[in-house]
């Protein structure tokens, strides 16, 4: 079964501007999946057209098999939204903003009330339940746009950055009872730029820049993936076949020029030594650049320029 | 569209519109009680007196059913286009837009919400009134379903306004383009009778004109105008408003890009 199927998704601004290029997802049942993203990249357009907050361009969306062009309304029960932005009534109360959502999705009042002091409770938020909203904390914020977003309880739970400008604590809170959630059956999509919170939370990544994804894979075969460099060695004996360089993975381009891949388990001696031992000598050595690498530079460089 | 679900969201709409109502009350009842009260005291009493008798009825007499139904409108049209306007401006309104929530269901919450501030301000300015004059009640049953009507007409203007308004200062445009003209010159303070015949062709086309006079009709029996006329026009324009606000919602107008 897919929790989200997307097809070449595309979205085009009123003012012109391409936000998302045509893309593909998949999300099956029960998958922990990330959209990880620089900023700018398309993460909050893609869930937004899901959510029905932005109007797609072109393209087709199917949730739990719901297409939302013709069974909206089903595909909108299936679905709980956490916002980038807080999105509440801020002169409301915590109880209110809940027991209200429940309503827009049909929950009688006397049910709502029961499980939003379930849900509340279990984002410890039931002590400020009669508080003004816009007197929590910017964590409990976020908890009680999660909480609001359980309270119909959904199949299929898609947070947009939930835990950018939070504190380290608190976010490990908040991955424990994602990760809760989850083992309880519950499909979680989340969007991030931060690599870490997506490799600690996600078995399943797509990776989106400039509105297309360029990666869609498993946390794993990623990871081994960033792991690894690419070179490009010129050597100076003309080689006819590709040598044999053991557990490096290699490639002839031309008969000059040989490519390798380095992975984090072994040393670039190694590579030498099995180069040497083969009379294969090096003019000079450049490392290719790496679509995926610049791309985490970009996260990386984001993240910088967000937090100061 | 599930039954269950939108009945729910309604009462849930309602319910949440009525609280804002009785919470801000220093902005929603208030300032019209204020308003209103100088209009009786000023017209009314100190202008009135010396304007002697109307269409057969004291001054006061004459406006007081043109007041009432000048604040159910400003108060219906008010509350819909502020309180839906700083959903949208707020971001909150995106609860509604995720959830199975039908557009006619939205609308129909919103506008039932001002309805309620319209005939709570309304009952509040015949309260003032009545402490400046007799009225009698010849028709209730006009006064009621026009009052309805008309403040339904008014609300729904108010969700369209607060569709197209992108700050502010915009949710005023009806008020200050469309209802306050209108209902000045709509026989609030004078029989459109005292007219020249152009003029009073002209005032035809004043829907708040057949709003008012059929409300006048309904508390003191007489009007300038059929009243068949009046539920005509405003059943009209609640037909268009309202397929007007479900068209634009679902185009997404003001509220998706
Ligand atoms: N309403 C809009 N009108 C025009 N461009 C927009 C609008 N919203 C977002 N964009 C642009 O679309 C791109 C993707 O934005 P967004 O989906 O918010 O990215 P992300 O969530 O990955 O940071 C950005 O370049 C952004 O400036
Ligand atoms: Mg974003």
């Amino acid at each position: 079964m897919k929790a989200l199927s997307i097809k070449n998704l595309t979205k085009i601004y009123s003012n012109g501007f391409k936000a998302l290029d045509g893309i593909d997802l998949t999300v099956n049942a029960g998958d922990f999946y990330s959209l990880l993203g620089p900023n700018g990249a398309g993460k909050t357009t893609a869930i937004a057209i899901v959510c029905s907050l932005v109007n797609k361009t072109m393209g087709n969306i199917r949730v739990f098999d719901h297409d939302i062009e013709t069974r909206l309304e089903e595909a909108k029960m299936s679905i709980g939204m956490v916002p980038q932005e807080v999105n509440f009534n801020t002169f409301d109360t915590p109880i209110n903003i809940v027991v209200n959502q429940a309503g827009y999705y049909g929950i009688e009042r006397n049910i709502a009330l029961k499980r939003a002091k379930e849900y509340l409770g279990e984002l410890r938020l039931w002590e400020k339940r009669n508080d003004n909203a816009r007197s929590l904390s910017g964590g409990m914020k976020r908890r009680l746009m999660i909480a609001r977003a359980l309270i119909h309880q959904p199949k299929l739970l898609i947070l947009d950055e939930p835990t950018a400008g939070v504190d380290i604590e608190i976010r490990r809170s908040m991955w424990k009872f994602l990760r809760s959630i989850n083992n309880n059956g519950t499909t979680i999509i989340l969007t991030t730029h931060y690599l870490e919170e997506a490799e600690s939370l996600c078995r399943n990544v797509a990776i989106i820049d400039d509105g297309k994804i360029i990666q869609d894979t498993s946390m794993n075969s990623l990871l081994r993936q960033l792991k690894q460099e690419t070179f490009i060695l010129s050597v100076e004996n003309e080689l006819t076949t590709k040598p044999k360089l053991g557990d490096f993975e290699c490639n002839l381009l031309d008969s000059q020029n040989l490519e390798v891949i380095i992975d984090s388990n072994h040393g670039i001696n190694e590579l030498f030594e099995l180069l040497n031992s083969q009379n294969i000598k090096i003019n000079s050595m450049r490392n290719k650049s790496n679509r995926l690498e610049e791309l985490f530079l970009k996260v990386v460089d984001n993240k910088k320029k967000h937090s100061h | 569209m599930n039954t269950k679900i939108n009945l729910v969201a309604f009462y849930t709409i309602l319910r949440k519109e009525i609280l804002r109502v009785l919470r801000i009350w220093v902005q929603t009842i208030v300032p019209p009680a204020i308003t209103m009260t100088l209009y009786f005291v000023i017209f009314g009493n100190l202008i009135g007196s010396r304007i002697g008798n109307m269409e057969g009825y004291t001054y006061m007499q004459f406006i007081a059913p043109g007041i009432i139904m000048m604040s159910v409108i400003t108060n219906s049209y008010g509350n819909v286009v502020s309180s839906f306007f700083g959903a949208k401006y707020g971001g909150y309104l995106d609860e509604m837009l995720v959830a199975p929530v039908a557009n006619a269901t939205i609308i129909l919450g919103h506008i039932a919400g001002g309805i309620i501030r319209g005939l709570l301000v309304g009952s509040m300015v015949t309260i003032i009134a009545l402490s400046f004059t007799d009225l009698k009640l010849t028709y209730p049953l006009v006064t009621f379903s026009i009052v309805f009507l008309s403040s339904m007409v008014f609300a729904l203007a108010g969700f369209i306004n607060a569709l197209f308004a992108k700050k502010f200062d915009d949710i005023a445009i009806i008020p200050t383009f469309i209802i306050t003209p209108l209902t000045y010159l709509g026989g609030v303070f004078y029989s459109i009778n005292l007219l020249p015949e152009f003029w009073q062709n002209i005032s035809l086309f004043n829907p708040i004109l057949y709003m008012v006079n059929a409300f006048r009709y309904g508390v003191l029996g007489s009007s300038d105008i059929d009243i068949t006329y009046a539920y005509m026009v405003v059943g009209i324009f609640i037909i268009i408003l309202f397929s007007i606000s479900l068209l634009l919602l679902k185009k997404g107008t003001g509220i998706r890009e």
